[in-house]
């Protein structure tokens, strides 16, 4: 459709300055950060032009489709629909603010930046790429700089946290690699979105079991469910959802806080997007047969998570868990979609609500997350390395607007309408409260407690009497305010006016249900 | 797309449109002067006394046109509907109601919310953070007006939520008191307690009639079309599902109205400064939960069968009204703080509103309602200037004879008393008179009355032991800092709402109940006549008899031990010490729930961490573990027994295990190797298919 590669274009940005910053003089350490910023900020100005270019019928869009390699049928394949365009834009906008958060990187910073940009190459491929192959290679590329970033500038367990958070992935990646050689063997194509029609046919366990059957697969159900759990683990691990989750805790904590932002902020999308754009279309009849565990541990995911934040001592570890129950959420509208409740407009009108919460979930999560990882990391920088929830008391007296903006960001975190987490959440219920009541109203239990966590983190570091070690705590300065103001503002302003976003994704949501009902 | 308007009628003299007007002033207010230096003080409060000023009189003329019935038995109401977003395949819709319930509230709230900026502007004078509360009084006045004007749940749900959140900034406003921050964050989290009830009762309406506008020209879920549906479905145990939902929406009435389990925030509230009692736990903010179970009461009255008896709905509406109105009285009587007394006065006021609700409908209800508005708003202002005047005492026992130097204060303070006791030609009476009677008639049982007359009996009492310890008998204060009245600021405010409770009773006597005439669309006359006729003239005669009663007791229970110079020990505590400990120990709830409900969620979360490091963490050890073993013994298999000849499979597991295992030596150069080798092997591969 577009003669001009848009989302080559936008890949590159980053890509190209990746290399430069990597190559230049290490003395040279404020400008290395400043060069990333500047590419970031075009690979932000970029991702705005497209968004802005965009035009919501339904169809994809900047489409960029060439012969790789044949023979294997490995296509170049890039387009984009709501669903990429709007996690493009998230990433985009995480990794600058990301980076305008890591000031205080003094070791080999040009490296630290470089590795941001890699990062962000790889979350813009993973979100335009529609061929299996090159999907797979940006999914994989992005994972890299991740562990060298957690690894290198990480907090003590940093090395320890770095390697499980890479063997879960990689678990997880490898499942999914051996599942989709085995699709390829048996439908000859890696395009995401044939092999949608495929399965939308009904064609896609036939394939499978002409191919693959005989001797260990009985049945095609059997077979189909095993290449399903395969995709499904790679996508679980990434999430995560329980019990697949282990390592997010430890990685959110010792990254360095840029990092964390990212991986919380971004990269935690990944697996989701893979849910909705993978999973979803190309399997849906075998989540269909297992939906009931599924929605358990779902609902798990929601529940655990926020009873165990409670638990937690120190605020990275509370935001980490936080931060999967809030996805927990993203999971829920998914499965919830999933299913099939009669024929007819009805489960349409709420299985769109569920998709449509799912993706404002997904985007507001980014936001909101990032933003209070990156308050943590200004506290942890000001208290010199504590960040325990003991550690601190009655800060809003000598710190007002820190202790304002970070109020913003927890109360847009539990869902307070008005700001941009509500809509998200709201829709994921009223969605899926009439598919599945019960997995609904046990979720809940979640809402509440994720409340009382993040009120006792107001209440524990900002009220009570000032403690005598803090009273020198400094405010937040103008540069950070600078910082942190446009996402408090995309806050308000997507809880306001949510149809900014929800413009773009309706007509790839309605396509989708469309998919499902066939 | 999302700015297309739907108008519903167009001859009117006040455009529900501009509605939205009314809470937008306090809200830019709010704004504003979140963003000014905390030194503009008076820009802040000019600010937001000039836009509440500003939305009483729009507030007004919307009043004026809600006057205008239509036509009997009709009554007035008009609705702007638009879209808010896309929806799949429709959109969701929000909207604005101009209806007589609207317009009550409205005028009350910016009415005495006015009166309450202006006494603040003095009682916070001296405050540091003036500015910042200015700020939260005005984004709290822009969330409860947003509430009454809201057509639809999902919007009353939004400044529902937002009316919580301002509460909880102005309770916890003195931060540094850790019992302030503690209390702010009790009251939000019992509040979403409820509110997650609200929440399902919500999603469910939605899911089930499609809309959540009340009123959509037909296709509102409180019309009858929408109520039929709900009606004919039953949910579980034989209820209908309308009723279902309205018990659900109850739940989140009964957080918001502090009615019991609920309730335990509401004294702990009184942390916050005084106005903010007397505006928000008072006067208006928890009394929404009424307004929201009056709003939505077609879904409550529902039914399909016997229409003379209540439905389960009303019948758990008026018996948690029933059990709030005397479990908050008693607890009343045992407390010496002067701003907790009137804090469990209010929950029990709010019990008795539910009854009303559930026993004679809206019109009861509301006018109570907006009479305690009154009263209770000039009671807490009242004990804000006693609190001023003493120098920041609270405990009643140490005050005393102040009315000799608080004229003013004991003046007004008496009249809201008197109000509040039910004292004949006092407002409070004629509301409270249209519960009793109403709760007479009922259908339902007989309890709800009873229960309501021994509630009216505790709180005469409790309010004259008040009174008795506060302003009567000596001084048992600091000698040295004698008591003095408040400035004009604040004496002024109380006179002008001490008239109000007065002749604000007299819009709903038996003889002209235009109040409830005008909010069911019936216009009423004036009718002497029906002030004597049997009924009316009886219940008035047995209320007045209970206020008396419970007045006159407390006058001589406590007026001797008032005149003392001190108070050791409470006459009632001298007769019998465990009931009374009881009491002031406030029936040990706050205990009960420590023992249960916080230990369990303790239990819950430190479970689910252990779960987290030790059964999940564990498991993935003990895959592991269990991957390396099996490494090696396969790796051992292969060099002793199959010395090759292996099938490729086998060959593919050792692969995988063996570099699972050097995975897990945590060498990194031999996991890249590993990869730049299988990257090489792959390259060949591709390059070698493309041949």
């Amino acid at each position: 459709m577009n003669s001009f590669p848009f989302l080559t274009t936008l890949t590159l940005i980053p890509l190209i300055g990746g290399v430069i910053v990597a190559c230049l003089n290490p003395e040279r350490k404020q400008f290395a950060r400043r060069l990333a910023i500047v590419f970031s900020l075009a690979a932000l100005a970029f991702a705005v032009a497209l968004w802005f270019s965009f035009k919501a019928d339904g169809g994809l869009q900047f489409v960029e489709r060439a012969a790789w390699i044949p023979s294997l049928g490995i296509e170049y394949f890039l387009a984009a629909d709501g669903l990429s365009l709007l996690m493009v834009l998230l990433a985009a906008i995480i990794i600058p603010f990301a980076m305008l958060s890591s000031a205080k990187i003094d070791k080999n910073p040009k490296l630290y930046f470089s590795l941001f940009l890699f990062l962000e190459a790889g979350l813009f491929g993973t979100f335009t790429a529609l061929n299996f192959f090159h999907w797979f290679l940006f999914w994989e590329l992005s994972l890299i700089p991740a562990f060298f970033l957690i690894k290198v500038w990480g907090g003590k367990e940093r090395t320890r946290a770095a390697y499980q958070f890479f063997i879960y992935t990689m678990v997880g990646s490898v499942a999914m690699l051996l599942s989709f050689l085995a699709i390829h063997a048996a439908t000859g194509t890696w395009d995401f979105i044939a092999l949608a029609e495929i399965a939308g046919k009904g064609e896609l366990k036939s394939a499978l079991f002409a191919k693959l059957g005989g001797t260990f697969f009985e049945s095609e159900q059997t077979l189909a469910m095993f290449i399903f759990v395969g995709v499904f683990l790679g996508f679980a691990v990434k999430v995560p959802l329980i019990p697949f989750h282990t390592w997010l805790p430890a990685a959110y904590a010792e990254a360095p806080t840029g990092t964390s932002m990212v991986l919380t902020g971004a990269m935690s999308k990944m697996g989701v997007y893979g849910f909705i754009r993978i999973l979803l279309p190309i399997f849906p009849e075998q989540m269909r047969e297992v939906l009931t565990p599924l929605l358990i541990l779902a609902v798990a995911t929601i529940v655990f998570s926020a009873f165990a934040a409670l638990a937690q001592k120190d605020l990275k570890r509370m935001a980490a868990y936080s931060s999967i129950n809030h996805l927990g959420y993203c999971l829920l509208g998914i499965f919830a979609a999933a299913q099939i409740t009669g024929v007819g407009t009805d489960s349409a009108t709420e299985k769109s609500a569920a998709l449509s919460g799912v993706m404002l979930q997904m985007f507001n999560h980014g936001l909101t997350a990032s933003a209070l990882f990156c308050f943590i990391g200004l506290i942890e920088q000001r208290s010199g390395g504590l960040r325990g929830i003991d550690d601190f008391g009655g800060l809003r007296k000598v710190a007002p607007a820190f202790c304002g903006l970070l109020g913003i960001t927890l109360f847009a975190s539990l869902g307070l309408p008005g700001l941009n987490g509500f809509i998200g959440e709201f829709l994921i219920f009223k969605g899926t409260f009439p598919l599945v009541p019960w997995a609904a109203a046990i979720s809940t239990v979640g809402l509440l407690v994720t409340a009382v966590l993040l009120l006792t983190i107001l209440q524990r570091v900002f009220t009570g009497p000032l403690r005598k070690e803090w009273s020198g705590w400094t405010d937040l300065t103008s540069r950070e305010r600078l910082t942190i103001a446009p996402v408090i503002a995309l806050m308000f302003i997507l809880g306001i006016f949510p149809q900014i976003v929800i413009g773009v994704i309706n007509p790839t949501v309605l396509n989708l249900i469309k998919q499902l009902s066939l | 797309m999302w700015t297309s308007w739907t108008h519903s009628k167009a001859d009117m003299s006040f455009n529900p449109q501009y509605l939205f007007l009314i809470p937008l002033l306090p809200l830019v207010a709010a704004g504003v002067s979140a963003l000014i230096g905390r030194h503009q003080r008076k820009l802040a409060a000019t600010l937001a006394i000039g836009s509440m000023a500003l939305a009483f009189l729009i507030s007004c003329a919307a009043f004026a046109a809600s006057l205008n019935a239509p036509a009997q038995g009709e009554v007035f109401r008009q609705v702007f509907n638009f879209n808010w977003f896309q929806l799949g395949e429709g959109s969701l819709r929000l909207g604005f109601i101009l209806d007589p319930l609207t317009a009550v509230m409205l005028v009350m709230v910016t009415f005495v919310g006015l009166l309450i900026f202006i006494y603040s502007a003095g009682y916070m004078a001296h405050d540091e953070n003036f500015k910042q509360f200015f700020c939260f009084l005005s984004l709290f006045a822009a969330a409860m007006l947003g509430l009454l004007i809201s057509n639809s749940l999902l919007l009353l749900f939004i400044c529902w939520e937002l009316v919580g959140l301002a509460s909880y900034l102005l309770i916890g406003f003195w931060f540094q008191k850790p019992s302030a921050a503690a209390a702010a964050k009790k009251a939000f989290i019992t509040t979403r307690i409820g509110d997650i009830g609200l929440f399902l009762g919500m999603l469910w309406l939605y899911g089930k009639t499609g809309t959540l506008l009340f009123y959509d020209g037909g296709n509102g879920c409180l019309e009858s079309s929408a109520l039929t549906q709900l009606v004919a479905q039953t949910a579980f145990a034989g209820m209908a599902l309308s009723t279902v939902i309205a018990l659900l929406i109850f739940c989140g009435a009964v957080g918001k109205s502090g009615q019991v389990p609920l309730h335990v925030w509401l004294p702990d509230a009184m942390e916050g400064p005084t106005p903010v009692s007397a505006l928000i736990h008072a006067a208006t903010m928890v009394a929404a939960g009424v307004f929201l179970m009056a709003r939505v009461y077609p879904l409550v009255t529902a039914q399909a069968g016997d229409l003379s008896l209540p439905t389960t709905a009303a019948q758990v509406i008026t018996f948690v009204g029933a059990i709030t109105a005397v479990f908050a009285a008693l607890i009343a009587v045992g407390q010496n703080d002067l701003k907790r007394i009137l804090a469990y006065s209010t929950v029990s006021q709010l019990g008795f509103m539910m009854i009303g609700l559930g026993v004679g409908g809206v019109a009861v209800a509301m006018f109570h309602l907006i009479t305690h508005a009154f009263f209770k708003a000039l009671l807490f202002l009242g004990a804000g200037s006693v609190i001023h005047g003493c120098h920041e005492e609270q405990d009643i026992r140490k005050m005393g004879g102040l009315r000799k130097f608080m004229p003013v204060t004991f003046a007004t303070y008496a009249i809201g008393m008197l109000a509040l006791c039910g004292v004949p030609f006092f407002a409070g009476f004629w509301s409270k008179d249209e519960i009793l009677h109403a709760a007479h008639a009922w259908p339902g049982s007989h309890i709800p009355f009873y229960l309501a007359i021994i509630g009216a009996f505790l709180t005469a009492f409790y309010m004259t032991r008040q009174v008795c310890y506060v302003f009567f008998g000596m001084h048992r204060g600091d000698k040295h800092h004698a008591p003095h009245e408040s400035p004009r600021t604040m004496t002024v405010p109380l006179t002008i709402l001490a008239v109000f409770a007065v002749i604000l009773g007299f819009l709903g006597t038996p003889a002209w109940p235009w109040f409830s005439g005008w909010l069911t669309g019936h216009p009423v006359e004036f009718n002497f006549g029906k002030l004597l006729a049997g009924g009316a003239l009886g219940m008035m005669v047995l209320s007045a008899l209970i206020a008396c009663g419970g007045i006159g007791l407390g006058w001589w229970v406590y007026a001797k031990a008032a005149a003392k110079p001190s108070i050791e020990l409470d006459p009632l505590e001298k007769l019998s010490p465990v009931v009374f400990g009881w009491l002031r120990g406030r029936l040990f709830i706050d205990e009960l729930y420590a023992a249960t409900v916080i230990r369990l969620t303790t239990l819950l979360a430190v479970t689910s961490d252990w779960l987290d490091r030790v059964l999940w963490g564990g498991m993935v050890q003990l895959v592991g573990g269990c991957t390396n073993l099996f490494s090696r013994l396969n790796l051992t298999i292969d060099n002793t027994v199959v010395n090759g000849g292996f099938d490729q499979g086998c060959e593919g597991l050792r692969e995988s295990a063996g570099w699972l295992s050097r995975l897990r030596n945590g060498q990194l150069q031999n996991y890249l190797r590993t990869i730049g080798a299988a990257l090489f092997v792959l390259l060949l591969f591709l390059i070698w298919g493309r041949q």
